[in-house]
């Protein structure tokens, strides 16, 4: 059976070409940074390099760039480590990797809530900062539904409160699913702090990146030696990050285009073959591979697993298969129904899917739907 | 196919034997709530105290279709005590094996049938 994979928000392939890079940093050129002798320095001039390619992706200094170990690294230091315990503004439709850091940060968090379409208002946002408003974190784009947020104006708008304050609100942003098709340009976002993660982008999983703009302070989390300025204690994990530096620099933006085109096609296809499909999140403001849709009469996991016994593997929007048996938190925040919610599916294609993968999606996905609904008599 | 439910699961779940809805039920037990993403209902029929047949409509997890269906089958031909007695642990070792996260199917599954003998019994 042929397998299809439509599963790229969760993770991506990693490129033969990221592959080869990273290929000699495990046994041939296995050296610690932190030792003195060649060995070490040839890992310290492969690590250099890879942060030169990131950023020069996010139109930063090196020197502004921090590898952590992952995407949730990056943002428990930006909300427990810039934050400052001070009062945090975010949305109701962050991922969890900044949501709990919030819940264990000291100071107190304000969720912004999203329009149904997915989306913050920016005035929104900026009604609830206060006087002791240290940070404002919103993602870039949600990993749910695909809905790309005003970064951009949040952080324009921040900039002018800033002004006028003396101490400064940061603003991060998490742009984990952002990077492959929009730019991440720090200076046109006006962000302070932005999360990258290596294997969203046809990178490896095991290595994030933290932009951090010259000037702002950020605390440890963890505590160790000096690595990654004391922020990322612990010997570098070289091979992965030669690795990500390798795909931010491949990263081509005219790919969303084709992504953009077969997303369209999913979403017309099945919302005009299948009664009672809706799309969750705004169609306009969102990522170019982001498909994510409500079916009534069905639950989520019994589609995914009927989708996976035909080989396309995809993600519910439901938190059904973990040990929560609630729905979805961004589903239920941009207003669904607890049913509407565990029926939802999400579709994420990627820089690889053909439009041969997508019309087999296409054609398996309508007698699925009628079987289960069947059975739900719904 | 996925590692994730057991081959006597899966089956279950893409051809339940026991589904539809019973137009001469004596008794349709109705539990589950959309919070929790299953919502099941479980006919019986019944004659000289037990149950003659069976059959559910669940909307749900492959879990929930497949704990219905293995369900229906167990109670099928038994008396309504014995119908109410059957454990989660019976029914998961018919099913071979059930993720851990999933046995509240089978307590869900269960407690359809309770709530059907209940109805009938309350007649």
């Amino acid at each position: 059976m042929k397998k299809i994979y439509l599963d790229h928000a969760a993770t991506t392939p990693v490129k033969e070409s990221v592959i080869e890079e990273m290929q000699p940093f495990f046994s041939e050129r296995f050296g610690n940074p932190s030792s003195v002798h060649r060995f070490g320095q040839e890992a310290v001039m492969a690590i250099d390099k890879a942060r030169k390619k990131v950023a020069h992706f996010l139109g930063a200094k090196e020197r502004e760039v921090v590898f952590t170990s992952s995407a949730t690294e990056a943002n428990n230091l930006s909300v427990l480590g810039a934050a400052g315990g001070g009062h945090v503004v975010t949305s109701s439709i962050e991922h969890s990797a900044v949501l709990n850091p919030c819940k264990m940060s000291s100071g107190s968090v304000t969720q912004v809530p999203v329009s149904s379409e997915g989306v913050l208002r920016v005035e929104d946002v900026l009604k609830e900062i206060r006087s002791d408003t240290t940070l404002v974190s919103v993602m870039y784009v949600n990993n749910e539904i695909g809905t790309v947020q005003p970064i951009a104006e949040i952080g324009k708008a921040i900039g002018e409160i800033n002004k006028k304050r003396k101490k400064k609100i940061l603003f991060h942003t998490d742009a984990v699913q952002a990077a492959n098709y929009l730019s991440c340009d720090v200076s046109e976002l006006s962000v302070d702090l932005l999360t990258l993660s290596g294997h969203k982008i046809y990178g490896p999983k095991g290595v994030g990146a933290l932009y951090i703009r010259e000037g702002v302070t950020v605390s440890p989390v963890m505590y160790g030696a000096s690595h990654e300025r004391g922020l990322h204690p612990g010997t570098e994990n070289v091979p992965a990050i030669v690795g990500m530096g390798k795909a931010v620099e491949e990263i081509d933006f005219r790919k969303g285009e084709e992504v953009k085109r077969l997303r369209d096609k999913v979403i017309d296809e099945i919302t005009s073959s299948i009664s009672g499909v809706t799309l969750n999140g705004s169609r306009e403001k969102r990522i170019p591979n982001n498909v994510n849709l409500a079916f009534e009469g069905v639950e989520g996991e019994s589609l995914l697993i009927s989708l996976d016994s035909e080989g396309i593997a995809v993600s519910t929007g439901s938190a059904c298969a973990s040990h929560s048996l609630s729905p979805s938190h961004v589903l239920l925040a941009i207003g669904l129904s607890d049913r509407m919610a565990h029926g939802s599916l999400r579709i994420s294609l990627g820089n690889e899917t053909t439009e041969e993968e997508v019309d087999h999606l296409i054609s398996k996905l309508p007698p699925i739907i009628k079987r289960l609904r069947e059975i739900s008599g719904r | 196919m996925s590692k994730y439910y057991s081959k006597e699961v899966m089956d279950r779940f893409m051809s339940p034997k026991y589904f539809g809805e019973m137009k001469d039920a004596d008794a349709v037990g109705l539990v589950g709530n959309p919070r929790c993403g299953d919502e099941m209902e479980v006919y019986i029929k019944v004659r000289e105290g037990k149950v003659e047949s069976a059959s559910f409509r669940t909307l749900g997890c492959a879990a929930a279709i497949a704990t219905s269906d293995v369900v229906c089958e167990m109670i099928t031909g038994k008396s309504l005590e014995e119908a109410v007695s059957i454990t989660e642990k019976e029914m998961v070792d018919k099913l071979k094996d059930l993720p851990h996260v999933k046995v509240h199917c089978a307590s869900l599954a269960l407690e359809g049938v309770k709530e059907a003998v209940k109805k009938y019994e309350g007649k």
